[in-house]
């Protein structure tokens, strides 16, 4: 392989990822655009955010382990209850690296 | 509008502190592939998608497998239609170019800082967009970071700082709770989205557990605006 035809394939790469990434992106919001904003449709569309975030992440909570498992609700009730981000984060993430300091 | 732009960039600043964080393990990541800062510098402005990318970063062996990759990328960032469509009545009104402009910007975290602002009524597309230009900075500065500090952090997982992604995400999703109505939705999205996780290859359990959560309130017995004309569920 010369280094012309692999530095276009890297670009090439890239490039298919942005435009693939921004399609998505501004397509469900053309999509939604098009969609009737009341009703069942609502209720759905109100409940995604939530779910999509919780979605995203309840795998790796799976996985973290024990402690995690711990961290990650220390980290909930501390968000739920102070609402601050930064410190319910430090707080769960704390928790996961003492623990695996033993 | 620039005041509304700090606004947004202003209350993303709490997690744009663990995007750097997570961001700085990408870059470890990408000097150990030979990515170029230049090249990474490149994805984080053209993509700015981290799972995207660190997902791009792993299959990132020479000879390139263009196909798999673009596959995998649209696989894991399937559910930006679902967030984009969540953001329609943020944009109701707006021209199709401020459309185009301001949707670039959107990733997980400014997008769930922008949906809880705007449950209380104080987001704007603005808003979403001064986060996104916060989280784009961090997100630079974290994996150029790492890039450039590779050899230093020489134990990521010691200081935990693979559990950050958890973490944020975590507490992002706390302020989005509204209340017992979610209960359920929640606990159908999570539970989804570890079963299909390990039945199915790829990223598709986040769009398929965030749907199915979302469907529950589908089936709640219908208010008094609702759902004219449908009687069946």
């Amino acid at each position: 392989m010369t280094a012309i035809a692999s530095n276009a394939s890297v670009l090439l790469t890239i490039g298919l990822a942005a435009m693939v990434t921004y399609l998505l992106r501004f397509g469900g919001l053309m999509l939604a655009g098009s969609l009737p904003r009341s009703g069942r449709w609502k209720r759905f569309m109100d409940a995604l955010p939530g779910t999509i975030l919780l979605s995203l992440i309840a795998p790796a909570i799976v996985s973290a382990g024990l402690w995690g498992g711990v961290g990650t609700l220390a980290t909930a009730l501390c968000a739920y209850k102070t609402k601050n981000l930064l410190l319910s984060m430090l707080f769960g993430v704390a928790i996961v690296a003492l623990s695996r300091q033993f | 509008m620039l005041g509304v732009v700090r606004m947004g960039f202003v209350a993303n600043l709490p997690v744009a502190v663990s995007v750097a964080a997570y961001g700085s393990i990408l870059g470890v990541l990408a000097a150990q592939k030979q990515i170029t800062w230049h090249l990474l510098l490149t994805m984080n402005l053209s993509i700015f998608a981290g799972a995207a990318q660190f997902v791009m970063v792993d299959m990132w062996i020479p000879p390139l497998r263009i196909v798999e990759i673009t596959l995998a990328v649209l696989a894991i960032n399937l559910r930006y239609v679902l967030i984009g469509a969540s953001l329609q009545p943020l944009f109701q009104g707006k021209s199709l170019l401020h459309k185009l402009l301001m949707m670039h910007l959107v990733a997980d975290e400014n997008w769930a800082v922008t949906m809880a602002a705007y449950r209380k009524g104080t987001a704007s597309t603005y808003f979403l967009f001064g986060g996104g230009m916060c989280i784009l900075l961090a997100w630079c500065l974290g994996t150029l970071t790492g890039h450039t500090l590779g050899a230093v952090v020489q134990n990521p997982e010691g200081y935990a700082l693979d559990f950050v992604f958890v973490a944020v995400f975590t507490a992002l999703l706390m302020t989005l709770w509204r209340g017992k109505p979610d209960l359920a939705p929640w606990l159908v999205a999570a539970v989804s989205a570890v079963l299909f996780q390990q039945m199915l290859p790829g990223k598709w359990y986040i769009v398929i557990g965030g749907i199915s959560g979302a469907l529950v309130p589908v089936f709640y017995p219908s208010t008094s605006e609702s759902d004219s004309g449908e009687t069946s569920s």
